[in-house]
């Protein structure tokens, strides 16, 4: 290819008109890779980069961002919708999608712009990357090398148990996989023990009683508790039974799959694919703002660095600029256009303003963060907080007074009983603290989510399910809803199912659900 | 990093998802669909449609807060004027925060709008729709050839080798004869130049090393890479498959009693016949005649278009039925379907011509007669009308005609589909 002189001897520029091309994106990505990874010392998966169409991005919206999802009339639904809004104007597409794995796959729009995609590259590519390879909740929870085969499989699975079983049961039993989704998820890591770690261990066991076996023992007259407790043994069984099954559990897809005493084989593996895909999403859900604010400090960053050496010319910085404000706009709580606050607005303004405090601090700031205030340290200090916090303590430990009077940050307190909603605390020196607190636990996963346990399963008579949801401040379950899920516990369980709604405070029952399956 | 250009990828990756989707929606789709079929004008019957359904079976309901209960705090942005202890009215009818986020899931849940495409859509509408006695006693002989794969064979055009068979034939047939390969050619002759350069040569060896290389090389010249017997080609073989041919006559009447309006509506039958004809069945021939006191054999464009008037005779409208498949659709080849509709008006002395004709004539060449009679609303007499009451003494005793009224748009395609329901739906 020839290319004109001028060009390549007066300016360094990365591309010079908004056409891509896949040298342009290669060149652009090298240039972004060595912001990014080498100067920036990000520590990041290596990248696939694939070009799709907009279908294809409806597609991967459909099937919940991942390539290769089984099939489900659920994704063929919000294919629809979704086509519908895009259609009609009523929504854009994103830019770009990035999968949680090893090699990160970031899909871009064959639509972008050549700015764009230097822009969605340094977001995803580098920035949502590094978020997944460093995060603590990623490490722990997601296994990225392994996520794709796993898609796979679970798709031929599901594929497989259509044509043995037909696609009406599959269905029937990955509708009520998904009504449970939110309740698939183990909150805090099991024991892993392996089968033969069990085995090993009773052996070990064994043989200690072996070697320690003296047979005077048996003589000696058995202690009074001891005999009690023996004649207790109706409550023991029933403790037994509660201890063989994990009681409580809030896991409910876990617990069906474990336990369930009238599933196939097949649909227990099907609760488990599900079980699977809702415990891989669930560092998603709890870490919105802060991946997205990394992704957008990350873009910025390499962004205008690429502008400052002449890489990209002015004319495509002010299109940057263009989208990287309206990425990171967010209205206000009386604009028609609110929504809830904007995770990558919030999320970049923390991340530039910890960068502030680290480089040029305020006395308030020396006050509040005596930890990292004014070290001169802004990446270190960025990289700890991407590895180690979710939203809610990384809002705990690192909102800003600053910041909050920035969005002009109020609390709200609603009782629904009441017709007014009070105002508790606004930005001034005596609300920051309470205003703080506040957001952390709005981006809690555990209070977002109702508390909802598997109680008791009486295996041996009636077996009846008996679940609790603990109400939180009152708050009591959308009863339609509620009823309509427990028919899918129900079908799972294949018994009757009792739902009982507890206040969290008093433990008195406030409401009752009952469900039976269908016959 | 590797960038990978998916584009291409084959289109439609989530049509197995669609068709799930459509049909649990089933229900709801096939309601919406029937209900747009009414508003629709004649020129796009067929069109694709969007359609908006309620989505009662397609709820996917979880365990979530009800916005109507307990006590909340929130944390927004965008505060003015507000100072702490200041109380907000809530909106009306709305909970929670300012119900914005409550309504939007609500609505999007109930409801909501798609497209279906024209194929989607025409699958819907006709769905357990049939020519009735659609195979004939005495089957055609008339067989069209199928193609279907049959296994490979050692002949054939470049285009269908298969090169898979082909290598492994290649490979296995190298192997058993030793054929050697580059890198131990390659081998020998490094070897050789090695020894010619230590500088007491070891004549003996560098002469044997030649020979075997000669050796090999006359080997890879004889046994070649591939050779015409690895050859393996895909075969194609066709097969006779059985045709059943069927011809659908439509004969309209014209004449000056029929108004615009029912022209209208005897149109919209034959549009749909027409529609369902062409999708359903490749196979048949429809042959478009239209009658005043006279009839005329013409073709799709102007039997739907054109417009002339006069007096009616039906008769003649059915021996030119008759000629025409004295002429092209010989009886025994042929399944014959007729579709006639009128206003119910002929001359008194053709209505005697008119039955014997189709007692004698018609009714046994057809699988199927269907006759639809078009009333406008105002206008309906509590008198039958001299065509119905003549007919109605036929559906006795010939099993294979039928009689149906309309007397709007909306009536049509259930009267369509009582003519042409499958008999399972029927009962």
């Amino acid at each position: 290819m020839i290319t004109p002189a001028t060009a390549t001897r007066s300016s360094n520029l990365l591309y010079s008109s908004s056409e891509w091309s896949f040298e342009l994106v290669a060149k652009a990505y090298d240039a972004i890779h060595k912001i990014g990874v080498d100067e920036m010392g990000l520590d990041i998966y290596p990248n696939q980069i694939e070009l799709i169409r907009a279908e294809q991005m409806l597609d991967a919206y459909a099937s919940i961002g991942m390539p290769n999802m089984y099939r489900h009339w659920s994704f063929g639904k919000h294919f629809a919708r979704e086509e519908g809004m895009y259609r009609k104007g009523a929504r854009a597409l994103a830019y770009e999608l990035v999968i949680n794995s090893n090699p990160c796959i970031n899909y871009i729009m064959e639509e972008n712009t050549m700015t764009m995609q230097a822009l969605v590259l340094a977001h995803a590519a580098i920035g949502h990357n590094h978020f997944f390879k460093n995060n603590y909740l990623f490490r722990q929870w997601t296994d990225a090398t392994s996520i794709l085969d796993y898609l796979t499989f679970a798709k031929e699975y599901v594929a497989d148990c259509e044509e043995r079983y037909g696609i009406e049961n599959v269905e029937a039993v990955l509708d009520s996989a998904h009504a449970l989704m939110n309740q698939g998820i183990s909150r805090y890591p099991m024991p892993r023990r392996s089968v033969a770690d069990i085995k090993e261990k009773a052996q070990l066991r064994r043989a200690y009683e072996e070697q320690t076996y003296n047979e005077l023992w048996r003589t000696v007259p058995r202690s009074k508790l001891a005999a009690s407790l023996h004649l207790d043994k109706l409550s023991a069984a029933a403790a037994g039974e509660a201890a063989s099954l994990d009681l409580p559990q809030e896991n409910l897809l876990y617990f069906l799959e474990k336990h369930s005493p009238k599933l196939d084989e097949w649909k227990r593996e099907l609760l488990r694919i599900v079980r699977m895909l809702a415990q891989y999403f669930y560092p998603q859900r709890q870490t919105k703002v802060m991946n997205e604010g990394c992704a957008t400090f990350v873009h910025y960053e390499i962004m205008t660095t690429l502008h400052e050496r002449g890489m990209i010319s002015d004319g495509h910085m002010l299109e940057f600029m263009h989208s990287h404000t309206s990425v990171v706009f967010q209205p206000s709580f009386d604009h028609r256009g609110f929504s809830g606050i904007n995770p990558y607005a919030l999320g970049f303004a923390m991340m530039r303003d910890i960068k502030r405090i680290c480089l040029t601090p305020t006395a308030e700031d020396r006050a509040w963060f005596p930890e990292f205030a004014g070290n001169e340290q802004p990446l270190e200090t960025l990289k700890d907080a991407w590895a180690n916090f979710r939203d809610d303590s990384f809002i705990l430990q690192f909102l800003s007074p600053k910041l909050i009077r920035d969005f002009h940050l109020f609390h709200i307190h609603d009782d629904s009983q009441s017709a007014f909603v009070e105002v508790k605390s606004i930005h001034d020196e005596r609300g920051y603290k309470n205003i703080r607190r506040r957001l952390s636990e709005q981006y809690d996963a555990n209070v977002g989510d109702p508390d909802i346990q598997v109680v008791s399963a009486n295996l041996s008579g009636d077996r009846r399910l008996t679940l609790h949801h603990r109400c939180r401040r009152g708050i009591m379950l959308d009863k339609e809803q509620c009823d309509r899920t427990l028919l899918h516990v129900a079908h799972l369980w294949g018994y009757r199912t009792k739902f009982m709604e507890m206040d969290a405070e008093t433990g008195e029952l406030v409401r009752e659900h009952e469900a039976l399956p269908m016959p | 990093m590797d960038i990978i250009d998916r584009r291409l990828n084959p289109k439609s990756k989530s049509l197995g998802n669609r068709q799930r989707f459509l049909r649990r929606a089933k229900a709801e789709v096939k309601e919406a669909v029937r209900g747009a079929i009414k508003q629709r004008k004649i020129s796009d019957l067929g069109r694709g449609e969007n359609v908006r359904i309620r989505t009662r079976s397609l709820r996917e309901p979880s365990f979530r807060h009800g916005r109507d209960s307990g006590k909340r705090d929130a944390v927004l942005p965008g505060n003015k004027e507000y100072a702490p202890g200041d109380v907000i009215q809530k909106p009306e009818g709305g909970a929670g925060e300012r119900g914005t986020k409550g309504s939007d899931q609500g609505e999007g849940q109930d409801d909501f709008m798609f497209s279906l495409s024209r194929d989607e859509f025409l699958d819907i509408f006709f769905e357990d729709l049939a020519l009735p006695n659609l195979v004939k006693a005495k089957l055609k002989n008339l067989k069209s050839p199928e193609a279907y794969s049959a296994g490979f064979a050692t002949d054939g055009p470049p285009a269908k080798l298969n090169r898979v068979r082909t290598m492994r034939n290649s490979l296995a047939r190298r192997i058993a004869l030793r054929r050697p390969s580059q890198e131990e050619l390659d081998e020998i002759a490094q070897e050789i130049s090695n020894l010619k350069a230590l500088s007491p040569h070891d004549n003996q060896k560098i002469v044997e090393l030649t020979a075997r290389l000669n050796h090999l090389l006359h080997l890879r010249k004889v046994v070649a890479y591939i050779d015409p017997i690895d050859l393996r080609f895909n075969r194609t073989e066709y097969r006779p498959k059985p045709k059943t041919q069927a011809v659908m006559f439509c004969l309209m009447d014209v004449s000056a009693s029929m108004t615009e309006d029912l022209k209208e509506l005897a149109k919209r039958f034959y549009m749909l016949l027409h529609l369902f004809l062409t999708r359903h069945y490749k196979e048949v021939d429809i042959v478009f005649i239209r009658h005043t006191t006279e009839a005329q054999e013409v073709n799709e464009e102007k039997f739907f278009r054109a417009t002339d008037t006069g007096g009616t005779i039906i008769s003649s409208a059915l021996n030119e039925m008759i000629r025409v498949v004295k002429d092209r659709y010989p009886v025994d080849d042929w399944n014959i379907y007729a579709a006639q509709a009128s206003d119910g008006h002929n001359f008194d002395d053709d209505m005697e011509r008119c039955m014997m004709m189709l007692e004698a004539q018609v009714l046994p060449l057809c699988q199927y007669y269907a006759y639809i009679e078009v009333h406008s609303d105002e206008l309906i007499s509590p008198f039958a009308s001299v065509v119905w009451n003549g007919y109605e003494m036929l559906t006795e005793k010939h099993p294979n005609f039928a009689m149906s009224r309309v007397s709007g748009p909306d009536e049509i395609y259930p009267v369509f589909r009582e003519l042409f329901s499958t008999p399972e739906e029927a009962g």
